[in-house]
């Protein structure tokens, strides 16, 4: 999963993994990069070859890709939201219920005051269970395991009840939902390759003529493209654009290293002034808000309405694509992508997720046979015969159980924590309960 | 020892008035008095009166009693994972994934009476552990830790069971709209308590309080000796409180974390357990969910003491009880599930503080004692080891 | 006379209970290198504390260059130019060098990090020093050596013109020390002051311009290093009663109790941990390991106990094979252990006292019958132990925390001791106690000797291995280099040993 990183780890002094801080720093990067960009043009061809054999367009269609996008965006914030707390040494199992908040509140303040409101409104929901999680944790020191917990279930509780309280009276609103958001925000679209509008000039759609041909790799390349830059929620940029500030804030800045040296080393942190507490509060109220902000994304953009169970443990697997993510904020990123990818796929087409079972044992193959060039016999014969048993359960199968797309991204978070959890690297304080004063 | 008992109540009732303060907040926010809400909560809770001229009947009682049996059963199931300082929030996947194979493989099987619900039981007990077996074998031989692997697992779980349910376990016939596995035959079916009722004189109208509190109570009975008498036990709460101290006394740690997830989802296979021999008897998608977290919440009040725990899983019982109240009154019953949420949250802070005063208190107490010829020492003496979660 | 760089004055400091410090007085001249010398637990690191604004004293005066200062945190102590480099080195291991020193002093440029002022600045400091500090070296991959250095450079980073230095030397190998002292003599001739906190004496007299000795929280004396002797400043240390491990007659047996033979031990990183070490320990014998921490002596007694898997070599005790028993086994088959540090695995320290009884002995009797747990048993028997080892306490109920480290100590003795084991493997077992418990301690070792048990001692305290052991074995870099008589050894020679210097002169 090293690849994985690459994103945020160009050129930082920070890229703290294992061995990167001796010499010859630029070039191990620059392999690492362009290592990156061939695991990707790897992928792509595969997927464009899948597509090709069973004729499941909407492996690479735009409609897909768009779709992807909206529902990666949720579990990306909880994973930023993750991020930033644990990044300070608080782990923070509250997600799920800060999200909850964020639906609520985001339905409640796009419905009385418009969607923007809404956004902000989210924002502070989940950011008052960030705070709530920060007193419980910091100041008392309780177990942050168990503060997350107690966080989800009063966070799921409190939304319950200000429904009763806001919306009995409302059309269409009830104690499990609110009254229809009725303003959207705006989407844009990228001019000139996607079609959008340029000072009033209607651009021609360049990308989406390309992805109705059908060509091998171009069309896929142009779905994917076209998928991604056109009719985008502005909070779905905005949202997008976070994963790199936060790299900036976290890697780049003051604030940031000493947020980061909380996470790693609170004591040595507290011996050279750093407002311990006050930081492990300022990250976890952020991480709250984050996580609110992607649950107002999921009432105000994805569903015009806030429902009972929305977040549908999204907040989970947001953690999780942190976890894959190795802490890292392009890793989340990557994470996010491959969940809302699998999630879309089987919401518009589930004959489609069958054909991800030959692209999964093709990619599989490959790696077996990279394991194979490298001489590592164990990992490449495992590889190889999770590659027959996906290959078998292609031809031997005509559909995936919509079940076991549900839990894919368990399951694959599952395996990358089993399988590549001796080169993940926590922050080296996370979870640890702090005392000012300690030795 | 009475000053150590009284610490001992201290936190949770300190959680209880703050829950009570926030919820009339919440109360009076939404123009309601928060005193007659709770007289109307009390009054139907423990004598089931509805309005204030309806009889007093047991029928309230046995209905918490009967909610507080599956929530007792998932606290334990948490708790002996807490005093491992293992966190298994998986409890729920774990009892699902128990509930529709002893459904299933129940109604699959025709055996005698005792024999039948028996095997029910081992059914459920082995899968549970099973389950929760996955998550131990992660973390001692890949290390990937108990909190994010049963959390996956729970949703793996819970999507696995539908799948089951879905492809093997379904009744036939088109009136089966639910989707449900076929219904246990009687044989399979726990006799419910309410002839011992009838004995003591009460009136529970028509519903049955569950035999299955019997086996609860068994079973917490079996995890206070457990933990307290025995040797088993002791590694058990020494590897909690400190892995290190415990491996060089002899305790092979990562034995131990298997065996104790092991435990755990045995135990956690029961909770689906008086839901379906003693109610539905049989499994379908309205399957009761969420008696995972609760059981977490009821272990954090009991501070994983089987009396606590029982105290606290009849207090959440009476809580969703007494609220069925409050909607023929205009009141949202949806207080009580903020009341849930500030228990908690208020509960493990309390006791932290309780704790913290405890340490304090025991170091006073002891310098007081003795006539310290010690001289100075290098400072203040280090905290213990144990978290809020995880008392010895 | 220039006003002294830093001086302390009538400093009294308690803790609930005890009196950390009591009239504290002593004065440090302007760029000297000033050693504060007193036993464990002296009160030397509540003083460097109080001093570098970690709490503030009760009684007294703070005076920095004549002038009073009220410090409320370390930053008002580094704002006064006084730096402190402690024992366990404060660094985040997955930072950068540079990372580490400018943390919570960064330079910015419009909120951004200004990673090249920092890189220029950092060099700056280390060449005016002879530091060799690399900016963008990830912590984890340094040395201890080059670690220490990172922590001093941090400390000149803020501009610091007095360092101190808390027990600099324990974690370093004898190159290092003298590369450190090497440093320190850099900057004292760049006008730094220098406070160094140590409890080993002769590295006190190699740098130190004056000492302060400290006993019993309080001082002793102040004198100039050239005209005292090690001997005289320990007999300042502790005191009129220097209290002498001396083992009397041999009690040693024919009697093979414990064998080791070969034994290789590795990392999981794949380093070298343990080399071919072999050696015996007879029946009413103690044999003691010296070495520089550090050098496989922690390692050595975890895998005599079961808790590492070795590569290579045997282990038998009492002529049978336990090479791959489980560590319960060997427990059982009477090994007691003496834990280096008791805090971590030698006690649960919110348990009850009975109840650390059981630990280490949870299949024995009296308090374990069967699957069972006696508890009556297991509080009698933890009172015979209070009665007999003199732990202070109230009663068995208590939690081991609220305990003094020294009757903590006596508690898991009297454990240890308790079974008749065959074996007792003692890792420090009198460090942090006070003078008092350890008399005790060694007392109660030297009769178990007399009545059979075999003992691997190791100790960072020369005396004590010189005076308790029958035979001594030195350790370096994870080898047993030599093997001494401890009745014609001097702690001077033990010493040149340890650092492999007596190895050079042989060839």
């Amino acid at each position: 999963m090293s690849t994985v990183t690459s994103t945020s780890g160009s050129g930082a002094p920070a890229a703290g993994r294992p061995g990167t801080g001796r010499r010859g720093l630029p070039a191990r990067l620059s392999g690492r990069f362009s290592g990156t960009l061939l695991l990707v043009a790897a992928v792509l061809v595969l997927l464009s070859f899948v597509r090709v054999i069973t004729g499941q367009e909407d492996i690479t269609s735009s409609g897909t890709m768009g779709a992807a996008l909206r529902l990666a965006i949720p579990i990306g914030m909880a994973g930023l939201g993750g991020l930033f707390a644990e990044r300070a040494g608080v782990v923070n199992i509250g997600l799920e219920g800060m999200m909850i908040l964020g639906t609520w509140f985001g339905a409640w303040g796009g419905f009385q005051f418009g969607p923007w409101w809404g956004v902000l409104a989210g924002i502070a929901g989940g950011a008052l269970g960030g705070l709530l999680h920060a007193v419980a944790t910091v100041t008392f020191g309780v177990d942050h395991i168990v503060s997350g917990v107690a966080i989800n279930i009063l966070g799921a509780g409190v939304a319950r009840y200000l429904s009763v309280i806001a919306y009995a009276h409302t059309p269409g609103g009830g104690a499990t939902q609110s009254p229809e958001i009725k303003r959207d925000i705006q989407t844009v679209t990228l001019p000139v390759l996607s079609g959008g509008t340029f000072f009033g000039w209607h651009s021609p759609d360049p990308l989406g003529s390309l992805e109705r041909h059908r060509w091998f790799l171009v069309s896929d390349l142009a779905g994917i493209l076209h998928g991604l830059t056109a009719g985008v929620s502005l909070l779905a940029v905005v949202a997008v654009l976070l994963i790199p500030a936060s790299y900036f804030l976290l890697w780049r800045t003051a604030l940031g290293l000493r947020l980061r040296s909380v996470g790693e080393n609170p004591v040595s942190a507290e011996s050279l002034g750093v407002p311990v507490y006050r930081m492990k509060y300022l990250a976890v109220i952020i991480s709250g808000g984050l996580a609110g902000l992607g649950g107002a994304f999921l009432s105000i953009v994805g569903s015009s309405i806030y429902r009972e169970g929305q977040t549908g443990g999204q907040g989970f697997i947001g953690l999780a694509a942190m976890i894959f993510g190795n802490w890292r904020p392009g890793g989340l990123a990557a994470g996010a992508a491959l969940f809302g990818y699998a999630d879309a796929l089987q919401l518009r087409e589930q004959s489609a997720v069958h054909a991800l079972l030959l692209f999964t044992a093709l990619l599989l193959a490959l790696l077996a046979v990279r394991s194979a060039v490298r001489r590592a016999i164990r990992s490449a014969v495992f590889s190889a015969v999770a590659a027959a048993a996906f290959a078998i359960w292609f031809f031997g199968s005509d559909a995936v159980p919509p079940e076991f797309v549900s839990f894919t991204p368990h399951i694959v978070t599952l395996l990358v924590l089993s399988l590549a959890a001796q080169r993940l690297r926590m922050p080296a304080a996370d979870g640890q309960p702090y005392r000012k004063g300690q030795q | 020892m009475l000053r150590r008992g009284l610490l001992l109540l201290a936190a949770p009732l300190l959680a209880l008035a703050v829950a009570l303060v926030i919820s009339s907040i919440a109360l009076l926010l939404s123009h309601h008095s928060p005193l007659s809400t709770y007289s109307k909560m009390v009054s139907y809770g423990v004598c089931s009166k509805a309005f204030p001229d309806a009889p007093c009947t047991a029928e309230s009682m046995v209905s918490i009693l009967d909610r507080a049996v599956p929530y007792f059963l998932s606290a334990l199931a948490v708790a002996i994972g807490f005093r491992m300082a293992l966190f298994n929030i998986g409890v729920g996947g774990q009892y699902h994934m128990a509930a529709v194979l002893a459904a299933g493989l129940g109604a699959a099987v025709s055996l005698p009476a005792p024999l039948h619900v028996a095997f029910i039981l081992a059914v459920a007990v082995v899968t549970g552990a099973m389950w929760a077996g996955i998550a131990g074998l992660l973390k001692v031989t890949r290390g990937v830790s108990e909190v994010i692997s049963t959390i996956m697992l729970n949703f793996i779980g819970g999507g696995l069971s539908t799948y089951l349910l879905v492809t093997f376990f379904k009744a036939g016939g088109s009136d089966n709209l639910s989707g449900a596995s076929k219904t246990l035959p009687t044989s399979a079916w726990f006799p419910s308590l309410n002839p011992l009722l009838k004995a003591l004189g009460l009136t529970a109208g028509d519903t049955d309080l569950y035999g299955f509190a019997i086996v609860a109570i068994v079973v917490g009975i079996g995890y206070s000796i457990l933990l307290q008498r025995t040797r088993f036990g002791f590694d058990l709460r020494a590897s909690g409180v400190n892995p290190w101290a415990a491996q060089a006394s002899g305790v092979a740690q990562k034995g131990m974390v298997v065996k104790t997830m092991l435990i755990s989802g045995a135990i956690a296979g029961l909770v689906g357990m008086p839901h379906l021999l003693g109610f539905a008897h049989k499994y379908s998608n309205d399957f009761p969910a969420g008696l995972g977290f609760t059981g977490i919440t009821v272990a954090l009040l009991g501070r994983n003491r089987p009396i606590g725990m029982v105290l606290g899983a009849i207090l959440i019982g009476f809580l969703e009880r007494s609220a069925q109240v409050l909607d023929l009154n205009g009141i949202p019953k949806e207080i009580v599930v903020i009341m849930q949420g500030t228990i908690v949250l208020s509960v493990v802070v309390a006791y932290e503080v309780v704790r913290r005063a405890e340490v304090a208190a025991a170091e006073r107490a002891v310098r007081r004692r003795l006539d310290s010829d010690d001289g100075p020492d290098a400072g203040p003496p280090p905290e213990p080891q144990a978290s809020a979660a995880v008392p010895v | 006379m220039a006003a002294p760089a830093v001086e302390l004055r009538g400093i009294t400091k308690r803790f609930p209970g005890v009196v950390a410090n009591r009239d504290v007085s002593l004065s440090v001249a302007r760029g000297e290198v000033h050693a504060i010398v007193g036993e464990n637990g002296a009160g030397k690191s509540t003083l460097m504390k109080t001093l570098y604004g970690m709490h503030r004293p009760d009684e007294g005066a703070v005076l920095v260059d004549g002038k009073e200062m009220k410090f409320r945190s370390p930053s008002d102590a580094i704002d006064a130019g006084i730096g402190m480099v402690h024992q366990h080195f404060m660094l985040a291991d997955n930072f950068t060098v540079l990372e580490n020193v400018v943390l919570g002093n960064e330079p910015t440029s419009g909120g951004r990090l200004d990673v090249k002022r920092a890189r220029a600045k950092i060099a700056e400091i280390s060449d005016a020093y002879g530091l060799g500090v690399v900016p963008d070296r990830l912590v984890e991959d340094l040395g201890v050596g080059d670690r220490q250095r990172v922590e001093i450079l941090k400390v000149l980073y803020r501009g610091a013109k007095i360092l101190i230095l808390d027990e600099p030397t324990a974690v370093l190998v004898p190159q290092e020390v003298d590369e450190l002292f090497g440093n320190l003599a850099e900057l004292k001739s760049e006008g730094v002051t220098v406070i160094f906190i140590s409890h080993k004496l002769d590295e006190v007299l190699r740098v130190a311009d004056s000492v302060t000795v400290i006993r019993a929280g309080t001082t002793v004396r102040t004198v100039r290093a050239g005209e005292v002797s090690a001997r005289d400043l320990a007999e300042l240390m502790v005191g009129s009663e220097l209290p002498t491990p001396e083992t009397r007659e041999s009690t040693v047996t024919d009697t093979v109790e414990l064998a080791v033979r070969g034994l290789t031990l590795n990392a999981p990183d794949g380093r070298r941990i343990l080399d071919d070490v072999s050696f015996d320990i007879h029946r009413g014998e103690v044999v003691g390991i010296a070495g520089v921490e550090g050098n496989g002596q922690a390692e050595l007694v975890e895998t005599l106990l079961g808790l590492r898997e070795p590569i290579a070599g045997s282990v038998s005790l009492g002529g049978q094979d336990i090479t791959h028993w489980s560590t319960r086994r060997r427990r059982e088959s009477g090994i007691g252990y003496i834990p280096e540090d008791r805090h971590r695995q030698g006690l649960l320290l919110a348990a009850s006292l009975w109840e650390n009884r059981i630990l280490g002995h949870q299949t024995q009797a009296p308090m374990v019958r069967g699957p069972w747990i006696d508890r009556a048993a297991s509080r009698r028997d933890t009172e015979r132990i209070i009665r007999e080892y003199d732990v202070r306490t109230p009663s068995a109920d208590v939690p081991a925390f609220a305990l003094s480290g020294g009757n903590q100590q006596k508690l898991i003795i009297g454990r240890e001791m308790s079974g008749s084991p065959s074996l007792l493997v003692a890792s420090h077992p009198t460090r942090g106690v006070d003078v008092g418990a350890q008399a005790a301690i060694w007392e109660q070792l030297r009769d178990a000797r007399a009545a059979g048990l075999a003992v691997l001692l190791i100790s960072a305290d020369l005396e004590e291995l010189i005076g308790m052991s029958d035979t001594l074995h030195v350790m370096l870099r994870g080898r047993l280099v030599a093997q001494l008589d401890p009745a014609r050894l001097t702690p001077e020679e033990l010493g040149s040993h340890m650092t492999g210097a007596a190895l050079r002169d042989t060839g």
